[in-house]
């Protein structure tokens, strides 16, 4: 079955609120309009509006009601309508959401899903294409992944849904309308990262919407006679030290690629785990392809921005140059 | 260009008197707001709860200032307010409370001594919420009038408000300050409340400080005032009378339960002390205003109400004496008690399931930490 991204988290969707009478779906424009990028399209006509709820207009109102509704029993999937419009709600998903079941040592659980389409490259305009992926990774109690292709996106909602623990779920929304093959069969565990493509000269890094990049940067990089290794995180928290780990004693070098800024990004993370724990294995220093420490470009000027091919491809010279 | 500020108006001229029911002098009358059959209401045991949290709190007091406490935030003043509002509820109904509620908790029968870890520095929660409907204290200032919205709404899901079955039906009480009226997020639980109707009562203490600001900085009219503008009921009672804050709680849980929605109840009262034991009240108070509350002592005219009907004995003050003094030998003694927490408990129940990661993280942190339990020993 080959189908778009927004598709598959919308069959996913449909098939967890199926599954289990405590699911619902809570956001802003998500029932009767079915989301601004359609991903609850139909949801509410089939389940109703008390699973699919259209809330009042305020993001700390989402996941502070989904919390209560959590120690209630329920579990709520909250829609945050765009990355750069998380903020408000942080204190609830930080101070709140990520602690209450330490607090509680355990009493307290909550399954909570909070989606967030995220990233950049679909021409919008301010607050629309932001990457706080880091924020969230940085707090302990959350869980933090985010799908690449419609597969993953079926298989892991699902997954994200089913979890105990909070999971902030970011959907790499300049992805949404690319089709891909869903195989209902075929899910991996949600932590789990995963291998895109085989190669033996260097490994690159990336996870959402920068794993596509990679892929055509891979793909070039064997028109040069050089073997790029691909591997999709899919879960920054916690993150699967050990496949990445694998990959860089096939290949020896490592590249991370994301659109969240530089200083302080996902890639800081890996380059200092690979270095402290690969240190032999490594032929050259890990090296970056990042957004730069600026806010979010004008989308004019998005596509420069944007780690792209060119950038990734450099930056496998660089590593390959040691 | 800056305009020029003027200090808005001082509180009490805000608006009429709150309902009372019993006055200071411990006179007990009526008013139609709030129709109260005083035979539904145990004064004797009224009395005794406020008299024991007021022991309590004073000897929570004590045992921060010997070095047992990290910090205590008291609720000297507040007796009625929280124990008016804890009589109301049903033991099924679920209270969000702040983190001075230790007049709610107490009634809600939770050991008092459970209050103490967080303040000693050996919890960061200390007590059950499912046990005895009552949450873990939340010290981001309004962060719980959400969670209050949210369990209301799965209530609402569960046909278990406004069912007609009087067995069934639950509401939710969330406490908050006046200083959390300002929060944004307690503005958007009073939205959805109201828009969704939930079964849930927000009892405001308006104790006339939040730290150092007074009620002034945080509004120009009165807290019950702005539930109008939601489009739900708010009602401002004497938080000094015990029988006005019962019977305002009673009837908006009442409300709440049977499908009527929110309600918000606005406790006029008084914070005696200083914000927390780290605060320092005379930098920012005047003494006089003190003395002027501390004149409509709560206690007191209960205590003046039950003496002057003959209610009780002398006995019955004689016995709830010597029921404070084995309160505080047991604080004093379990508070002491409290065992610090396993070096491996920050590991623990972080997640669901611990993570590869934070296991190898708990694992090198063990090494460093000869006098916790060793690895393997917890099963």
């Amino acid at each position: 079955m080959t189908v778009s991204m927004v598709k598959a988290l919308n069959d996913g969707l449909r098939q967890a609120l199926s599954d289990d009478p405590h699911v619902l779906l809570m956001g802003e424009d998500i029932g009767r309009l079915g989301g601004v990028f359609r991903v609850t399209d139909g949801l509410r006509k089939e389940f109703g509006d008390l699973r699919v709820v259209d809330t009042p207009l305020g993001e700390a109102g989402i996941v502070g009601a989904a919390i209560g509704l959590a120690m209630r029993g329920y579990r709520p999937v909250c829609e945050i309508q765009f990355d750069g419009f998380v903020y408000p709600a942080v204190n609830q998903i930080i101070t709140q959401l990520a602690k209450l079941r330490h607090r509680s040592a355990g009493r307290i659980s909550l399954p909570v899903v909070i989606r967030i389409p995220y990233g950049g490259g679909i021409g919008s305009i301010e607050h629309h294409s932001e990457s706080p992926e880091t924020y969230f990774a940085h707090t302990a109690g959350l869980k933090v992944v985010t799908c690449a292709t419609p597969n993953d996106a079926f298989h892991m909602i699902r997954q994200a849904v089913a979890e105990d623990d909070p999971v902030v779920f970011l959907e790499p929304k300049r992805h949404y309308w690319t089709k891909g093959e869903v195989d209902p069969a075929s899910a991996l565990p949600l932590e789990q990262a995963v291998v895109r493509r085989a190669g033996t000269d260097v490994t690159l890094i990336a996870y959402g919407p920068t794993v596509p990049v990679a892929l055509e940067a891979a793909d070039v990089a064997a028109e040069e006679g050089r073997s790029v290794e691909v591997v999709d995180l899919r879960s920054l928290s916690p993150w699967d030290v050990t496949t990445v780990r694998a990959s860089v004693h096939r290949t020896g070098r490592a590249v991370v690629v994301h659109e969240a800024a530089f200083s302080h990004g996902f890639g800081a993370e890996v380059a200092a785990r690979l270095q402290d724990e690969e240190f032999h294995f490594l032929e050259a220093p890990v090296v970056r392809v990042t957004g730069y420490d600026t806010p979010y470009p004008p989308s004019r000027l998005e596509s420069d921005w944007l780690p792209g091919v060119d950038r990734v491809l450099n930056a496998i010279d660089r590593s390959l140059s040691y | 260009m800056a305009h020029a500020v003027q200090d808005p108006p001082s509180e009490t001229s805000l608006a009429d008197p709150p309902i009372q029911l019993l006055d200071p002098a411990g006179n007990l009358g009526t008013d139609c707001r709030l129709p109260l059959d005083p035979a539904t209401v145990d004064l004797p045991a009224l009395y005794r709860d406020m008299t024991l949290v007021r022991r309590l709190d004073t000897e929570a007091i004590a045992l921060q200032r010997q070095g047992e406490l990290g910090l205590w935030p008291s609720l000297r003043g507040q007796e009625a307010a929280q124990v008016g509002a804890a009589y109301a509820l049903y033991d099924r109904d679920m209270v969000f409370p702040t983190y001075r509620e230790h007049g709610v908790a107490w009634c809600r029968g939770l050991d008092p001594v459970s209050l103490l870890g967080l303040f000693r520095g050996t919890t960061l929660g200390g007590w059950d919420p499912y046990e005895h409907h009552f949450n873990l204290y939340t010290l981001v200032i309004g962060a719980q009038t959400l969670h209050a919205v949210g369990y209301a709404m799965g209530l609402y899901r569960d046909g278990s408000t406004g069912s007609g079955d009087p067995e069934r039906d639950t509401a939710v009480l969330a406490f908050l300050g006046d200083g959390a009226l300002s929060e944004g997020e307690t503005n958007e639980a009073f939205i959805w409340a109201a828009a969704q109707n939930l079964p849930v009562v927000f009892f405001c203490q308006n104790n006339q400080w939040a730290i150092s600001a007074p009620y002034s900085v945080q509004s120009r009219i009165p807290a019950a005032q702005r539930a109008a503008g939601y489009g739900f009921p708010g009602i401002r009672v004497d938080g000094n009378d015990v029988l006005a804050c019962l019977a305002a709680t009673r009837q908006a849980l009442d409300r709440a339960r049977t499908g009527g929605g929110p309600t918000l109840i606005e406790a006029v009262t008084y914070r005696v002390n200083a914000h927390t034991t780290a605060d320092d009240a005379t930098r920012y108070r005047a003494a006089e205003e003190t003395e002027d509350w501390t004149a409509r002592d709560p206690l007191e005219r209960l205590r003046a109400h039950l003496q002057s009907t003959g209610a009780v004995t002398d006995e019955y003050f004689t016995d709830l004496e010597a029921r404070e003094r084995d309160l505080a030998e047991q604080l004093r003694a379990d508070c002491r008690a409290l065992a610090d927490p396993d070096a491996s408990s920050p590991f623990e129940h972080t997640y669901a399931r611990m993570p590869a990661d934070l296991r190898q993280q708990l694992r090198q942190h063990m090494e460093f930490v000869p006098t916790g339990p060793q690895d393997g020993e917890r099963t």
